[in-house]
């Protein structure tokens, strides 16, 4: 085979005639150096991610009595509550990105206006609740929201409301409780990448007789779409796989896929019912991932890897 | 994910404490329960007067449940010689051959209901699902029966119901319809489920663990709740203003049982014979709400008189209870909690 590539070459590139079977020969070997200098990194993406989830998804294919069947895909049009999960787990997850994005935009926005020396020190703040645990700014906002907690109590003490808000266990509360956690995960991209954004571009803007208004529409924000649309992809991705707080903050009434995987993997006897939720989460998420890249180019999914 | 790190926590004590006691491997058997406040009960009340007694050493970890139990069974990993299960999830890993037979020649079950037990399984102790509400909304006048509970014109007030435990929430459905307490089972799935329906639209959240429960009551987020006896008990001895009673709670019981594969068989089958003795089983009722599997502990003359009505398994208790059938669930779990989740899930 490599002969024959070698002279199709040949006869597509006559200029190359004198020299190419040594390039060809070359640039063979420059190929198969790279390939052993990745290998082990290959292999370990082999190992840890490619056998798992191929595993994951040949347990899903059998049912209770170890037969080969559809069953554990089956049961998602046959039983109503997993497509209810199911659009609850993406109304969550939208609602929460486009809270993120709503917040997230003119923080990353006024920190990257401030001087060095202000924006560190406001992005503490930023990452400082990043690193205590979700478990328990739950419970914080548990006790913030509920109906006996500090807001409304504050509220009701004031005379703004008659009867307590419902904050807690329910739609509301997740919403709440999840924008706070994935906020940094929007912030830290976009700031990153509004910090990249050469001043000079805006100046000649200005110099050319655009308002800053027009500035900000035709130069900074489109300059800023590839930080904002990679923290818009891990937000909502992250979303999808969410456990704790909708747990604590929905009241049993929201009930996410992840809690659905829990639940199931207990229920049945078969690591296939279980298996097949995550088969079906992660095949959703890949699609979202390559429509993202369509949409928005690689500027979405491929942000990191032109850092 | 609390109970995860909880349980690494519990697992690392575990290891340091076990390091600290020399003894050679043969005897030594490993027991695993749901940790906290309850195991740290049945190591006063079972474990270690049973090492003890038989000279060997009871190393402790701690369950998620049968999922546990499948993935070191099947996996052949097996770590653990005793394990605690709920009693459904008893029989339904029996159908599935996760555990060794017992040995009735060893282990005494005089004492112990004969519905819990079974060739591979045997019943440990009891927990009851009661209804309890705050006497700061209702004084002493509040919901006392389940069809109080579903009475919202006559009860108005935010409730909270078991929405992990679809067996629990089903056999207080039918006790709602005023199905009497000996009648409850086997549970018309069914009518159960109709009765569910009609108090959905009033239920403001729908717990999945113990922990959850209490917090909602404690902090007054509803008014009135189905709650583990155990977390009902912890409540009021906290001084919150609530109210329960055993009239109408749903006993359901935890078993114990030998994963299949495990190394040790012989050892634990003489400790789990010493844990369901009458002698140790009276010590439980000491440390915890958790009542005695094995109803001759009442004989012992261990527990105090005044202990003894607080107690949900004591012979006057039991009569107002209904008792969860483990065979039932056995073999119609899966069906009655889907066709559950379909309904509570908005």
């Amino acid at each position: 085979m490599s002969i024959a590539s070698a002279s199709l070459n040949h006869a597509g590139r006559p200029d190359h005639a004198l020299n190419g079977d040594a390039l060809n020969a070359d640039a063979r070997r420059e190929a198969r150096g790279m390939l052993a200098l990745l290998s082990p990194g290959l292999f370990l993406v082999f190992a840890v991610i490619i056998v798992p989830i191929g595993w994951l998804f040949w347990l899903s294919l059998f049912d209770e009595n170890g037969q080969l069947s559809a069953a554990n895909y089956a049961r998602f049009f046959e039983q109503a509550s997993y497509i209810k999960t199911f659009v609850t787990t993406f109304r969550v997850a939208f609602t929460v990105t486009g809270a993120c994005v709503l917040l997230g935009y003119p923080l990353a926005y006024m920190l990257s206006q401030l001087p060095r020396r202000a924006a560190s020190i406001c992005l503490i703040f930023v990452i400082l609740p990043f690193w205590t645990s979700v478990l328990v700014r739950t419970y914080a906002w548990l006790v913030i929201l509920q109906r006996k907690g500090l807001v409304n109590t504050w509220l009701m003490d004031l005379g703004v409301i008659g009867q307590p808000l419902p904050l807690a266990n329910n739609f509301a509360g997740v919403v709440i409780g999840m924008t706070h956690i994935m906020l940094p995960f929007l912030v830290l991209p976009l700031y990153a990448s509004m910090k990249t954004i050469d001043v000079d571009c805006l100046r000649a803007s200005m110099n050319l007789g655009a308002s800053p208004a027009a500035t900000f529409r035709q130069i900074f924000f489109p300059l800023s779409l590839p930080g904002l649309a990679s923290g818009l992809v891990i937000v909502f991705v992250l979303c999808l796989g969410f456990f704790v707080t909708p747990a604590l903050m929905g009241g049993g009434k929201v009930i996410m896929w992840a809690m659905r995987m829990e639940q199931t993997t207990s229920l049945y006897s078969n690591w296939g019912a279980g298996a097949a939720l995550g088969v079906v989460l992660l095949a959703v998420t890949l699609a979202l991932l390559g429509l993202f890249h369509w949409l928005l180019g690689t500027r979405a999914t491929g942000v990191w890897s032109q850092r | 994910m609390t109970k995860r790190l909880c349980i690494h926590g519990l697992a690392i004590a575990g290891l340091l404490a076990s390091a600290a006691v020399p003894a050679s491997a043969a005897d030594t058997i490993t027991v695993a329960s749901w940790g906290g406040t309850y195991q740290e009960a049945q190591t006063k009340a079972f474990f270690d007067p049973t090492a003890k007694d038989l000279g060997i050493t009871i190393k402790q970890d701690t369950t998620n449940g049968l999922d546990d139990v499948r993935l070191q069974v099947t996996g052949n990993a097996v770590k653990w010689d005793i394990t605690e299960l709920g009693a459904d999830e008893c029989a339904r890993g029996s159908k599935e051959g996760l555990f060794e037979k017992l040995d009735y020649s060893v282990i005494d079950r005089t004492g112990i209901n004969p519905k819990l037990v079974h060739d591979d399984w045997v019943g440990i102790s009891y927990t009851s699902v009661v209804l309890i509400y705050r006497t700061d909304v209702f004084g002493d006048k509040g919901p006392k029966t389940w069809a109080d509970f579903w009475d919202v014109q006559k009860f108005p007030g935010r409730r909270a119901l078991s929405g992990s435990q679809a067996t629990e929430t089903l056999s207080v459905a039918a006790l709602a319809k005023g199905i009497p307490i000996d009648k409850v089972y086997p549970v018309d799935i069914d009518g159960a489920l109709q009765s569910v329906d009609k108090v959905k639209g009033h239920i403001d959240a729908w717990w999945t663990s113990g922990a959850q429960a209490m917090q909602l009551v404690k902090d007054g987020e509803v008014d009135m709740a189905s709650i583990w006896n155990g977390r009902a008990g912890t409540l009021k001895k906290s001084g919150a203003p609530v109210s329960f009673s055993f009239d109408q709670g749903v006993l359901t019981a935890d078993c114990m049982v030998i994963p299949k594969g495990s190394k040790n068989k012989d050892i634990a089958m003489k400790a789990l014979a010493k844990f369901v003795s009458p002698d140790l089983q009276a010590n439980l009722p000491l440390y915890v709400d958790n009542g005695p599997a094995n109803e001759k502990a009442f004989e012992t003359g261990k527990i105090p008189q005044d202990r003894i009505k607080d107690i949900n398994s004591s012979p006057e208790n039991v009569k107002k209870q209904v008792l969860q059938d483990p065979a039932f669930w056995r073999d119609t779990l899966v069906e009655a909690t889907e066709k559950f989740n379909n309904l509570i899930q908005q």
